[in-house]
């Protein structure tokens, strides 16, 4: 046997050998892109992500990501995704515009391309999934300050700055429903700009101004954990319940002492889920990216696109004592 | 007094104690090219998409950027110098570039004023090290933050987008084939870089300053000005990665660019450039850019998480530097 007939049967074999393993991976492939790994929150998703993949079957999620949280550390994992001809990417972004140009060579290339929790501008994906919506967020806040209050009494709001976009937005779409609640009483709003110290204050502002106040709804994490504080330091655990959009890590000490008997927030494991659902369906072809079209997500129902071709997943997950021990942990 | 004949001894001196091709097989380029080799082909046979031009094409955007500056880093240390800012320069480039997109105006302006901004960075720096006497290291951090707090003022949390769509041929358009213009690019800075550090007077002058500037100066070098001059073409090389990274990502952002200083250097000393000064080169760097970019890739096809990646490509660093002291200490006793 001649080295060249040699040389020629060891290619033969590694060919051979290359093509058996890409046989292998029939399945469909889809990867969970996120901002930055050993995130809690997405490790989370991640966590849903792969029920989704198990609930569906035949589907081999890929969570990756960079170290830290760049558009070029992005950019190399997802130039490294369309190398691997993965069928679907679901990405969370570090840039909304930056990840633009790879992501358009991704669909060039037949991959589904979509977004969720930080989008990217409309011509780099498919679809944008956003964990809820702000009509959503606003019903859900002062359903939350009503629910724990069966006779009713007044509620004051303590928000971020008087200039936050998303606050005023949820505050306003909270008006718009407090109708549906006529139990309570809104009575006020106060501004804490984000600040713990100035939060803190005004939430002590808020119980000599409204001795009779019943609910705090703080649709901010700064505000809310102040807000608790507030509450516990003037004795008030029991008379004032503290509610909003917080984050389990920094809430559950209050849940447990009572000051907040329940809040709200994007549950993450839900999020990686519904990515990966629509990332399957869309893959797959049983649905379509379009205005107006709606996507099976498992066990959470349907989303609608709207316009930008954006959809909301569901109303803010809330928690509680019976579930803060088992998130806290995560974010 | 007789004429003082030489005569012959029978024993001679050889010009060289070490054949030059024993040398060019036992220097830093070879081990390199060995690693890479390696690396080429372990990447090969771990995934099935490693052996595809296109993917490999892509491969190239891991570090031709990078490299671009890295050519100019090595000069500047084989001088005895470092520039830090260089990341930073590249943020404070693509806002000036953002700024005159959004006045209206074209891909030369563009492309101009990169250069231009680029270069002003590099004169700042090289007039603080190479006027002032300031330690490079002291003033390339201070200068690390300037340039980027300049273009966290102008942009905050915002972003330049809508470049012309002629701009974006710089950073995701291709000369021929899968060859992209900024492997183009990266390829003509390491011929020029490589001429000019080790067929130049320049170059030599680079080299006598890294090993002793005190000599070189007594020799005749103008030590502040060749210094001011590498600082000026490691902002023009940054100007020039500017735009190409800028095209690239197609909008300007003041994070753009974070911790490329630190990816630069360790190109460069993995590149065999001494980080003490006097010695190294060019090819060196060029492979050290391959073996960045084919590690970085073959991992990232393989899915290793970056956390892991970057274990080892500090494992890589301090193998591929500590190995050969290892030998000889090894072969000493």
């Amino acid at each position: 046997m001649s080295i060249l007939t040699k040389a020629l049967t060891t290619a033969a074999m590694a060919t051979a050998l290359i093509a058996g393993s890409a046989q292998a991976q029939d399945d469909m492939r889809i990867a969970l892109v996120v901002k930055a790994l050993g995130i809690g929150f997405f490790e989370a998703a991640n966590k849903g992500a792969q029920e989704a993949a198990a609930e569906l079957g035949g589907v081999e999620v890929i969570y990756t990501g960079p170290t830290d949280t760049t558009a070029e550390g992005q950019i190399e994992v997802i130039n490294s995704l369309i190398a691997q001809r993965v069928d679907a990417i679901a990405v969370s972004a570090n840039d909304t515009d930056a990840l633009v140009p790879t992501l358009k060579k991704a669909m060039d290339r037949g991959i589904t391309v979509i977004s969720w929790d930080s989008g990217v501008a409309p011509e780099g994906r498919l679809m944008q999934l956003n964990p809820s919506s702000s009509p959503l967020i606003g019903n859900m806040i002062i359903k939350l300050a009503a629910d724990n209050l069966p006779e009713g009494g007044e509620v004051a709001v303590l928000s971020a700055t008087t200039t936050s976009t998303n606050q005023n937005t949820w505050i306003e779409e909270m008006n718009k429903v407090a109708g549906n609640y006529p139990n309570v009483k809104v009575v006020g709003t106060v501004y804490g700009d984000d600040l713990a110290d100035k939060s803190y204050r005004e939430a002590q502002g808020l119980m000599q101004t409204y001795p009779d106040l019943k609910a705090i709804i703080a649709p901010t994490s700064v505000g809310i954990v102040a807000a608790a504080q507030a509450v516990t330091d003037a004795g008030k655990v029991g008379q004032v319940n503290v509610t909003g959009l917080g984050l389990p890590s920094e809430m559950a000490g209050h849940v447990k002492s009572g000051a907040s008997k329940s809040f709200a927030i994007w549950n993450p494991i839900d999020l990686g889920y519904s990515a990966t659902m629509i990332a399957y369906h869309l893959a797959k072809g049983d649905a379509k990216a379009e205005p107006g079209a709606t996507i099976s997500i498992g066990r959470m129902g349907e989303v609608t696109l709207d316009d930008n071709t954006e959809a909301a997943m569901a109303d803010p997950f809330v928690y509680d004592a019976s579930n803060i021990d088992a998130f806290s942990s995560i974010f | 007094m007789t004429d003082a004949t030489v005569t012959p001894t029978g024993r001679q001196i050889p010009d060289r104690l070490v054949s030059p091709l024993a040398r060019a097989l036992k220097s830093w380029e070879m081990l390199l090219l060995i690693v890479a080799a390696a690396i080429f082909i372990a990447n090969s046979l771990a995934s099935p998409y490693f052996l595809d031009p296109w993917n490999l094409s892509d491969a190239t955007f891991n570090f031709t950027e990078k490299a671009m500056i890295a050519f100019a880093m090595a000069m500047l240390i084989v001088a005895g110098e470092i520039d830090l800012s260089v990341g930073s320069a590249i943020a404070l480039c693509s806002t000036v570039m953002g700024l005159a997109m959004a006045a209206g105006a074209g891909t030369p302006v563009l492309v101009l004023l990169g250069l231009g901004t680029g270069l002003a960075c590099g004169a700042f720096n090289g007039l603080l090290v190479a006027r002032f006497g300031l330690p490079s290291i002291v003033v390339t951090i201070g200068t690390m933050s300037l340039f980027r707090g300049i273009s966290y003022i102008v942009l905050g949390d915002s972003a330049f987008t809508g470049y012309p769509a002629s701009f974006a041929w710089f950073g995701q358009g291709y000369v021929f084939w899968v060859i992209t213009v900024e492997l183009v690019i990266f390829a003509i800075a390491a011929v020029i870089f490589g001429i000019v550090l080790h067929r130049t007077n320049f170059g030599r002058m680079v080299y006598a300053i890294g090993n002793n500037a005190t000599a070189a100066r007594f020799s005749g070098i103008r030590v502040e000005r060749v210094k001011f001059i590498l600082f000026l073409l490691t902002g023009l090389m940054s100007g020039i990665a500017a735009i190409c990274l800028t095209s690239r990502l197609g909008s300007t952002r003041p994070s753009i660019a974070t911790g490329f200083e630190l990816e630069v250097v360790t190109i460069v000393v993995l590149g065999g450039i001494s980080i003490l000064g006097g010695s190294g080169s060019i090819p060196g760097v060029v492979i050290a850019a391959l073996v960045m970019g084919l590690v970085t890739f073959g991992l990232g096809l393989l899915n290793v998480p970056g956390i892991v990646m970057s274990i080892i490509v500090g494992g890589l660093l301090i193998g591929v530097i500590a190995l050969p002291r290892l030998w000889t200490m090894i072969r000493r006793r």
